[in-house]
């Protein structure tokens, strides 16, 4: 059943970035082009999502757990590390070079040829390449090693 | 501001916003796509299951969409191999470093008040425009 969910999130998910347009490398450079003809739509999907997920969470908060798991996986670190700020620098200069970020990258390689196919593989690559750190093998977080992403 | 989609953007976003809900509710986790996908790398077996799911609804989305009848937005990406390949490891290697995306970060951190995600959204958002502005009117010209 779990899995079965994971499927139907993952399809809605993906339904909304289409339908959004977030899978559109061109309306996300446009929405990061602030100094060119800025096309600010994609804060609607931020707003959107967030508001969404947020009643999500307000729901979560009220429920010792999720209705078909034993518990809540969700990170309780708070601390503002070097890794943190390190890595979302990385990658804000990556989708900005390109457009693309991870969920959109899945949903559009039926649809671009080869150069989405390129970009994922070299994602795969990086996301392996991280795996290789000595210290993402044993995260210093308290929880479980498949619980130290945030995301 | 020629291409300005507020209400498309907006119901797009919900559908996001109610992945990420169910996804949490029933299940209890974190609707992160770069989380989910490199959790994938190495990971036992029944923790893979949840997330090679989600990642073929992703997948299948697009499908979805056609056999509604509804016509798929035309993209196209006219960037370098070079570029491609570079974006492609920092996206990869960042998302996993800085534990999140646009999705993790950006919507689910976000929503649920997160300080880590809410400095790592204003970090990637801040690059990536200082990017975009770097290529295209200073490069770019």
């Amino acid at each position: 059943m779990q899995v079965l969910i994971s499927l139907a999130a993952g399809l809605i998910f993906g339904l909304g970035l289409i339908i959004s347009q977030m899978i559109n490398p061109e309306k996300v450079l446009a929405f990061l082009d602030v100094a060119g003809d800025w096309d600010p739509s994609l804060a609607f999907v931020l707003a959107g999502a967030a508001a969404v997920s947020g009643l999500g969470y307000f729901f979560s908060r009220r429920r010792s757990a999720p209705l078909l798991a034993a518990q809540f996986d969700i990170p309780d670190r708070r601390d503002l590390d070097a890794r943190l700020i390190i890595g979302a620098a990385f990658f804000g200069v990556g989708w900005g070079l390109v457009g693309l970020c991870p969920g959109p990258a899945i949903v559009a390689l039926p649809l671009v040829g080869l150069q989405g196919v390129l970009f994922f593989a070299a994602m795969l690559i990086g996301m392996g390449a991280f795996t290789l750190l000595p210290s993402a093998v044993a995260p210093s977080s308290s929880h479980s090693p498949a619980l130290d992403a945030d995301a | 501001m020629d291409n300005f989609t507020p209400f498309s953007a907006l119901a797009g976003g919900s559908l996001i916003g109610l992945a990420a809900a169910l996804l949490l509710l029933l299940n209890g986790r974190i609707a992160g796509v770069s989380g989910i996908l490199g959790g994938i790398i190495g990971a036992i077996v029944p923790e893979a299951t949840w997330r090679v799911a989600f990642i073929a609804g992703l997948v299948l989305s697009s499908v979805v969409y056609a056999a509604s009848g509804a016509t798929l937005p035309r993209i196209s990406i006219d960037h370098s191999v070079g570029a491609l390949i570079i974006a492609g490891l920092l996206v990869g290697f960042g998302t996993r470093l800085g534990s999140g995306c646009t999705s993790g970060h950006g919507v689910c951190g976000m929503a649920r008040g997160s300080r880590r995600s809410l400095v790592a959204t204003a970090v990637f958002m801040g690059t990536s425009i200082l990017t975009v502005f770097v290529a295209r009117h200073v490069i770019g010209g």
